[in-house]
């Protein structure tokens, strides 16, 4: 089968769905791959590029006419009515948002695959093109906000006097946030985070921020893994939290995105009340804006100094980098559309991945899909822990201990009863042997107790050895004349003897090999 | 008098044993503990052989002191041959395998001794010293055959699954039933008919066969340290068996230190795998945990790395921990990996070990191994003391472990191995898991830490792949 990838249409767009390397890696899935002219080089990939590493260059109108289309943003209407009935197309297409796209897709009898609905589930994290977008936007946003900040973003000491480290504040802890907190603080910058789900609260540290909490602004563990919408009180706390964190910040980077839509959380008066000279960075700028002033795919500064960056195009303004991992997304789903490598693609609707992804088959709108839970979140938030009382739950405690103790003393008491009536009854010679049988056992028991944990195998090595002591036993025995009996003892004294040598021999070799540093 | 001087050499010997294993329970005493544990032993031998040469020229029914004296040092001269290139050659991996076989030694001679006893008494005779004699054997036929199955487990020559028989408690039951039986019949027969009790106690011998075998059988190989220590115990109560069948009071004292020594061995392992210390004595320990099949089958995508991959992780570390498992075992992996240790300390990484208390088929099997090839012992540390710096640490790389890193054993109640601590090396920024394929562990348990979003697979042998990194390692790096 052929895939095809098209130059992107859309006005300003870099990105190209398959790079040279992914084109191979296509190509060894068996595919015949087909790039149109002049599609990477926005992206520095040229023609050339593409044909030495297996691909047709094609023109525009060829383009459109194969078994697979894959492209980063949705084609236009007339794009799609070019496509061939029963053709895949694969690409970003917020099928949310665009019912009517479904509605295209359906009509012209093209299956159309959305990457960027593709679920949530550690298994297809391989395939998510959002997380791909989005950790490249966390990252240019930084980049962006360096730019526009007339500081250094790490703190200096020099000669010259000293500066401070740059504060970034970043609203949203998703792949995009976290990002950006890797980004700004390897770029040295103080960095703080919040996010309305306290699961990511280990995230954030793990990349280098302080997590800033909202009191009370606790939310519940997402099912989905997105975050949800905020109650009331959990709004209000919160946005007195962003005013303040906002007013200390150099740098605010907001990347709040629930389900596509951008909730508002930097208000006109927060702008306000912050520092001239400071940025703000919003990535949710596409869904409206987080912050009230941004102006989508604009960069503005206020009246009192503040620059707003709204840009919707950060993915594409790395177009190298984000193209070759977008690509190898797009690989990744046909490694998963080609079970058997042999550029035959098939649709499983089984798999929830490729059920979930699928947008429209068949001339059938197949949006929305069956919701999917996701594996990685916890299957329950703790369960309501009952309110016990301290004290009473010591004083149960100490009741179990105390019955425990008298089960112990009731069980030692038999024991020795035992012990008392076993020697009563029994020789002489069987009391000074069982004395000496008793605290062997206790000694036994003392002198091992604390031994060292490596010590395990030579200990146990050692204590084999020594219990080849039943050589004694076999050597007292080997004069009998009676001849079973002498047979018997030689070999028992014979492979006891073994032992003692292997024995004392390999643990004194093993314990040879501890050393310890010098 | 020279009763009293071997006596005297019995207590002198047995105060050496018990110095002996003190001073295996820390590392800068241990190796003085093996010699005077071998004192000790010269001193208990040479005792004996001068109490069994006087009984020669003293007692009636016994060879000549010149016949007596060639048998015992051909007897010792044959163990010595025997057992000396064993110890001089044997790989540090097999020692499991090693131990397991000599118990079988010591469960067979007690089971010799037991006869000849029996045979030809020491002392008075009496019904103490059948009961004895019955216990010693049992004893030491049962730690033979499970020493036997834990031997051919451990070395790969039988199935490591457990064998469940229907019934199993039941027949254990109904073998000790058939023991006790036996051992009245033995104390009711009238005292001229040796031969018929000889075939009494060879009965008894069965019983002791098939009881050691089927309890072993019934545990799976992954629970084999404990086993192993189970029967070092059982081999040290065999030979106290016979000491008390003798009157000696050495073979007492040393065969209940050994005891109860192994005894607390496996009570600290149990408790290090969360496992009833109860169920493991009586045997049929382990068949839970074996049996039951990963419920859960896969559970999602794994992401793998390559070797030149883990090399630029490894570099670009500060804080590495390496946790081995088995698998480092058979692979023979561990002077590959001593080496890289060292190459990366070198490079200023901080590099530690975090060696978990079951890992290996023996516990500390892990430690031997590191030791043998020159891994310093003070950055070897116990679970313990490294699970709460996993958090700090940038990439841990798990060798041939698999249960003992499994997640599922914190938050999966459901989970055989549910509640058995475990190394936390998910808590870690990168986790490198070495592994031949997907399969799953001893316990049979699908491993989520294979799944999760920082762990990458790196295919293959360990060996081979520790030696691959080690060659993408820049040459300044030595």
């Amino acid at each position: 089968m052929q895939i095809a990838v098209p130059r992107e249409s859309r006005q300003g767009e870099r990105l190209v769905a398959a790079t040279p390397k992914t084109v191979g890696q296509l190509v060894g899935l068996g595919y015949e791959v087909a790039v149109e002219s002049g599609a990477g080089v926005s992206a520095t990939f040229s023609d050339e590029a593409y044909a030495e590493a297996g691909a047709n260059v094609v023109d525009a109108a060829d383009v459109w006419k194969a078994d697979v289309v894959a492209a980063v943003n949705t084609p236009t209407e007339d794009q799609i009515a070019a496509m061939r009935d029963g053709s895949v197309l694969i690409s970003m297409m917020m099928p949310a948002a665009h019912p009517e796209l479904v509605e295209t897709l359906a009509a012209h009898k093209v299956t159309g695959m959305a990457l960027d609905a593709v679920p949530r589930i550690s298994r297809a994290q391989a395939l998510d093109v959002l997380s791909t977008m989005s950790n490249v936007a966390g990252y240019r946003a930084v980049i962006e906000a360096a730019e526009s900040y007339g500081g250094m973003f790490t703190g200096q000491v020099t000669a010259a006097g000293k500066t401070a480290p740059a504060h970034v504040f970043v609203i949203g802890a998703g792949v995009a946030g976290l990002a950006a907190i890797g980004a700004a603080v390897s770029l040295g910058a103080e960095v703080r985070a919040f996010d309305v789900r306290p699961e990511v609260g280990e995230q954030i540290e793990s990349m280098g921020a302080a997590f800033v909490q909202a009191e009370a602004a606790q939310q519940e563990v997402s099912a989905d893994g997105y975050a949800a919408a905020l109650t009331e009180e959990q709004e209000r706390l919160t946005a007195e939290m962003y005013a303040a964190e906002s007013a200390k910040a150099d740098v605010v980077i907001t990347t709040a995105l629930v389900r596509g839509s951008a909730p508002r959380t930097i208000s006109a008066e927060m702008v306000a009340n912050m520092k001239p000279g400071s940025v703000i960075v919003d990535l949710a700028a596409s869904g409206g804006g987080n912050c009230e002033l941004t102006v989508p795919g604009e960069k503005i500064v206020t009246d009192n100094g503040v620059t707003i960056i709204g840009y919707t195009d950060l993915t594409s303004r790395m177009p190298q980098h984000t193209s070759q991992l977008f690509g190898t997304n797009i690989v990744n789903v046909m490694k998963l559309l080609t079970p058997g490598k042999d550029g035959e693609l098939v649709l499983d609707f089984e798999d929830q991945v490729v059920r979930g992804m699928t947008v429209a088959h068949a001339g059938e709108s197949m949006w929305p899909p069956p919701p999917v839970k996701v594996s990685a979140a916890p299957a329950a938030a703790a369960p309501e822990v009952p309110q016990v009382d301290p004290a009473e739950k010591a004083r149960l405690e100490a009741e179990a201990a105390a019955a425990k103790a008298r089960r112990r003393v009731l069980g030692a008491g038999i024991a020795a009863v035992l012990v008392v009536l076993a020697v009563m009854f029994s020789p002489a010679s069987f009391v000074t042997a069982f004395t000496v049988f008793a605290l062997a056992v206790v000694v036994g028991f003392y002198v091992i107790s604390g031994v060292s944990h490596s010590l395990h195998t030579p200990l146990m090595s050692q204590t084999n050895a020594i219990s080849g002591i039943i050589l004694v036993g076999a050597l007292l025995q080997i004069g009998s004349t009676n001849v079973a009996v002498m047979a018997l003892s030689i070999v028992a004294a014979a492979i006891a003897s073994i032992n003692i040598f292997g024995g004392f021999l390999v643990t004194y070799r093993m314990l040879g090999m501890f050393q310890k540093e010098v | 008098m020279l009763t009293q001087f071997v006596y005297g050499l019995y207590i002198v010997a047995g105060i050496m044993f018990i110095l002996s294993l003190a001073g295996l329970s820390k590392p800068t005493t241990a190796r003085m503990g093996t010699l005077t544990g071998m004192v000790g032993m010269v001193l208990a031998l040479a005792a004996t052989v001068v109490d069994s040469l006087y009984k020669s020229a003293h007692e009636p029914n016994r060879h000549s002191v010149g016949v007596t004296l060639a048998l015992i040092v051909a007897v010792l001269a044959f163990g010595a041959l025997v057992g000396t290139p064993i110890a001089r050659k044997v790989e540090m991996t097999q020692m499991p395998e090693l131990i397991a076989a000599f118990h079988s030694f010591v469960g067979m001679a007690a089971v010799l001794v037991g006869f000849n006893s029996f045979i030809a008494p020491d002392g008075e005779g009496g019904a103490v010293h059948l009961v004895e004699v019955a216990l010693g054997v049992l004893i030491g036929a049962y730690t033979f055959t499970g020493s036997v199955v834990a031997y051919l487990k451990l070395s790969a020559k039988m199935k490591s699954a457990p064998l469940v028989l229907p019934g199993r408690n039941m027949l254990n039951l109904a073998g000790f039933g058939a023991f006790f039986a036996l051992l009245i019949w033995l104390l009711v027969l009238p005292h001229d008919q040796v031969g018929f009790g000889v075939v009494l106690i060879a009965a008894m011998a069965l019983i002791g066969f098939a009881l050691g075998f089927h309890m072993v059988a019934a545990i799976g190989g992954g629970d084999m340290p404990v086993v192993v220590s189970m029967l070092n115990s059982y081999s040290g109560w065999a030979a106290a068996a016979a000491g008390f069948m003798l009157g000696n009071n050495l073979l007492i004292i040393t065969g209940s230190l050994v005891g109860s020594s192994g005894a607390i061995l496996s009570y600290i392992m149990c408790r290090a795998m969360n496992r009833s210390f109860i169920s493991v004595i009586l045997g049929g320990f382990g068949a839970e945990g074996g049996t039951v099949v990963a419920g859960a089958g896969e559970q999602g995508e794994h992401h793998e790395i390559d070797a030149a991959s883990t090399a630029e992780l490894l570099l670009e570390a500060k804080s590495v921990i390496i946790t081995p498992g088995y698998g480092m075992a058979v692979a023979k992996a561990q002077y590959p990996v001593a080496d890289l240790t060292s190459k990366l300390r070198a490079h200023g990484v901080n590099v530690r070990f975090g060696v978990h208390p079951v890992a290996g088929r023996l516990p500390g099997h892990m430690n031997v191994l590191l030791a043998e090839a020159k891994v310093p012992y003070d950055i070897v540390l116990e679970m313990d003391e490294i699970n709460d710096d996993f958090d700090d640490t940038d990439v841990v790389l798990v060798i041939g472990a698999n249960d003992t890193v499994n997640p599922a054993a914190l938050d999966d109640p459901s989970s055989p191995i549910a509640g058995m601590p475990v190394l936390e090396v998910w808590k870690a920024k990168q986790v490198v898991v070495f592994k031949r394929s997907m399969a799953t562990g001893y316990a049979g348990v699908q491993n989520p830490l294979f799944f999760k979003d920082n762990t990458s697979m790196l295919f293959g042998d360990a060996k081979a792949m520790v030696e691959a990194i080690l060659a993408q390692l820049p040459v300044g790096v030595s």
